[in-house]
């Protein structure tokens, strides 16, 4: 088991005629991912590393049941990427795109909660499932399949941690780069909920930072309803008020956001949180030997 | 994207917020032709990307042109907050009997935005937001709907006013909401929103911060960009692709990934040091882009030790090894070094480092200790 994609995913790629699109394809392919369609404006009926392009995503979605899409499109057009993926009935919706103005999130979200579709993103690394399936940019070889359940702003941490659980030998369930930017799709609340429930994961690990309020309603949402064991770490202790750590929603602002606010919240909810990254892993490797016992 | 006061004010007025009389002036003569033509009693206000001007001397009052010429012989060709004063805003003064805050801000939390009023206006609204949060009152908005009539009207009651202001800073609202999404800002306000003695409502100062994702399609408002108001190292780093922020410690540090970046600030302090900066070459930087960031941060004089984490992958660790070899090559790196690399290409990348005076580490809680324990060796000599 896992979270948002396994076996089962049927993946289309928009934008697979990109660049970056053709080369992620080549990759997500190799580690076993199902993609099963791509779309490229103007390129349809062609193929990419075998896989059929279309001109549209509602002519994929209707030729190949695709379910899930990785969202490969340039910042300018990204968001109607998105809203004709949502539109097309795509369940899940992976958007790697950074750069993307943020008032069209603010529409794009609400759009994307309307139709009832699932936006990962956008300015995020993706979803992988160790051994069933990559929908994302990650470096495969850095996780290995496993109880630990990781979710994360951040992409180069959530290899970073990864990397470190697998060297300590403790492989996760699915990790989970929910997006750097101030206006994402799911939040650290909803990939919880989802851990809680997915009997494969037995301990959650959550890499927040500074800016906003996300970690600290994630904190209220495991004080009432996640019974298991959850380890957190916060980067950006060092940051300075007003100024944006390069992701555009890394920013302390007017009174929130700070570390230590979410620290706070973190600890009073229960949550273990390491002061560094080693820490962190040493905390749910003790934990995943604990629960074996 | 920061503007200044004088570009915030034309876009509002544009949309019919009401500004008392005031122009933009270069040189102290005019400012005095300016305060004659605007009948003396006038403020002087320093141009420049910095709140706290006032307490700063960025902003004077004078009651005569000669005064007002004085004032500005004060700022222009000054530094008031670490920025270069070349410009200032001679305003007409009126007489008020209180000051509010009206302000557009991005809600995070609820994905939309939020107008924020108070009747503490005038003083930094986030001493506000930490000393009497109940003090703003807010409404969020619905993106399709927009600022409701009612919502308007519930925020010029909380703030104290009443009959025909009541409309009057409808008004306003709702013309700092259209400008808020025409300009694709995350924060505009106006504070002080003056209520003057006559119960006048009219705007003082405005602030407006683009969202520098959206600047590509806003080509008017890209060019307010004043790029002498900016760390030159940021307009730098800004230029060749790569995200800087200058800190106040002694160890500079390079490290792909945001939250990497900030993490390895905070094992530097974990372990004793500050950080010189922030600085994330992003996920697939090219290796020009590595060699003028390695630039940067050496062009710092605070820098004592440099410290280079790199979780390859689609960066490759040797291409950043490589970067750095022919820095130290050409003779350009004037303090030690420490590298950490992991992921594509590591080894490659630690055997073109064998050799040279690079210190390697494996974990990052060694690399900043040992980039800090390098640093204090620097101080003693």
């Amino acid at each position: 088991m896992s979270i948002l994609v396994d076996k089962h995913s049927r993946v289309l790629v928009q934008n697979i005629t990109g660049r970056e699109g053709s080369h992620q394809t080549r990759q997500m392919l190799a580690y076993g991912t199902n993609i099963v369609a791509g779309t490229g404006v103007g390129k349809g009926g062609r193929t990419v590393e075998g896989v059929p392009v279309f001109e549209s995503v509602e002519e994929a979605v209707q030729a190949t049941g695709a379910n899930v899409s990785i969202v490969f499109v340039p910042a300018p057009f990204a968001p109607d990427a998105i809203v004709e993926a949502a539109d097309s009935g795509v369940e899940l919706i992976v958007c790697i795109t950074e750069g993307i103005p943020v008032l069209d999130m603010v529409k794009v979200c609400a759009h994307v909660r309307a139709k009832g579709a699932r936006l990962l993103g956008p300015n995020c690394p993706g979803v992988i499932s160790p051994g069933l399936s990559k929908v994302g940019i990650m470096p495969a070889d850095v996780f290995t399949p496993g109880p630990v359940g990781l979710v994360s702003r951040s992409g180069t941490l959530t290899y970073e941690v990864a990397a470190q659980l697998t060297a300590l030998g403790v492989g996760q369930s699915s990790c989970v780069g929910i997006g750097g930017d101030p206006i994402v799709g799911m939040s650290f609340t909803d990939i919880l909920g989802l851990f809680e429930a997915d009997p494969a994961t037995e301990v959650i690990a959550m890499i927040g930072e500074i800016g906003g309020t996300a970690e600290e309603e994630a904190a209220a949402f495991v004080g009432e309803r996640v019974t298991k064991p959850v380890v957190a770490f916060v980067a950006g202790k060092t940051a300075p008020r007003g100024r944006r750590m390069g992701h555009a929603g890394a920013i302390v602002s007017v009174g929130q956001g700070t570390a230590e606010g979410k620290i706070a919240a973190l600890r009073e909810a229960g949550v273990l949180v390491g002061e560094t990254l080693e820490k962190t892993t040493e905390a749910v490797a003790a934990l995943v030997a604990g629960s074996r016992r | 994207m920061n503007t200044h006061e004088y570009q915030a004010r034309e876009i509002l007025a544009g949309y019919g917020v009401p500004f008392p009389p005031a122009k933009l002036a270069f040189t102290a003569a005019e400012v005095e032709r300016v305060a004659r033509e605007l009948g003396g009693h006038v403020f002087v206000k320093a141009q420049i990307h910095a709140g706290g001007r006032g307490k700063a001397g960025g902003i004077k009052r004078a009651d005569s042109p000669e005064e007002a010429r004085e004032a500005a012989l004060a700022m222009l060709g000054r530094t008031i907050r670490d920025r270069m004063v070349r410009k200032v805003l001679v305003v007409q003064a009126v007489y008020l009997a209180r000051e509010l805050y009206l302000g557009a801000v991005l809600d995070r939390s609820l994905q939309t935005v939020t107008v924020m009023a108070s009747a503490q206006g005038g003083v930094d609204i986030e001493q506000v937001a930490e000393a009497a949060p109940e003090a703003i009152v807010r409404v969020s908005t619905d993106p399709l709907y927009g600022l409701a009539d009612y919502q308007a009207r519930s925020l010029a009651r909380a703030v104290g006013l009443s009959g025909e202001q009541v409309q009057a800073f409808r008004d306003i609202a709702q013309a700092l909401y259209r400008a808020f999404w025409d300009c694709d800002a995350t924060l505009l306000e106006i504070n002080p929103l003056g209520v003057t003695t006559t119960g006048a409502l009219v705007a003082l100062d405005a602030k407006l911060v683009i969202d520098d994702n959206a600047l590509f399609r806003r080509p008017g408002l890209a060019a307010l960009r004043d790029v002498e108001q900016e760390d030159p190292a940021e307009v730098e780093a800004q230029r060749v692709g790569v995200q800087y922020v200058r800190l106040a410690g002694q160890i500079g540090c390079m490290v792909n990934g945001a939250g990497l970046a900030m993490a390895t600030m905070d094992t530097i302090h974990l372990v004793g040091g500050e950080p010189a900066n922030f600085l994330d070459i992003g996920g697939g930087a090219r290796s020009d882009q590595i060699d003028a960031a390695l630039r940067i941060i050496l062009r710092d004089p605070h820098v004592r030790a440099m410290l280079i984490n790199i979780f390859g992958g689609i960066i490759r660790c040797d291409m950043v090894a490589q970067a750095l070899v022919n820095l130290l090559a050409q003779g350009e790196v004037r303090v030690p070094v420490v590298v950490r690399l992991v992921g594509t290409k590591a080894a490659e990348g630690r055997a073109l480092l064998a050799g040279t005076s690079v210190h390697i580490a494996d974990s990052m809680v060694e690399a900043a200790q040992m980039a800090v324990a390098l640093a204090a060796g620097e101080d003693q000599r």
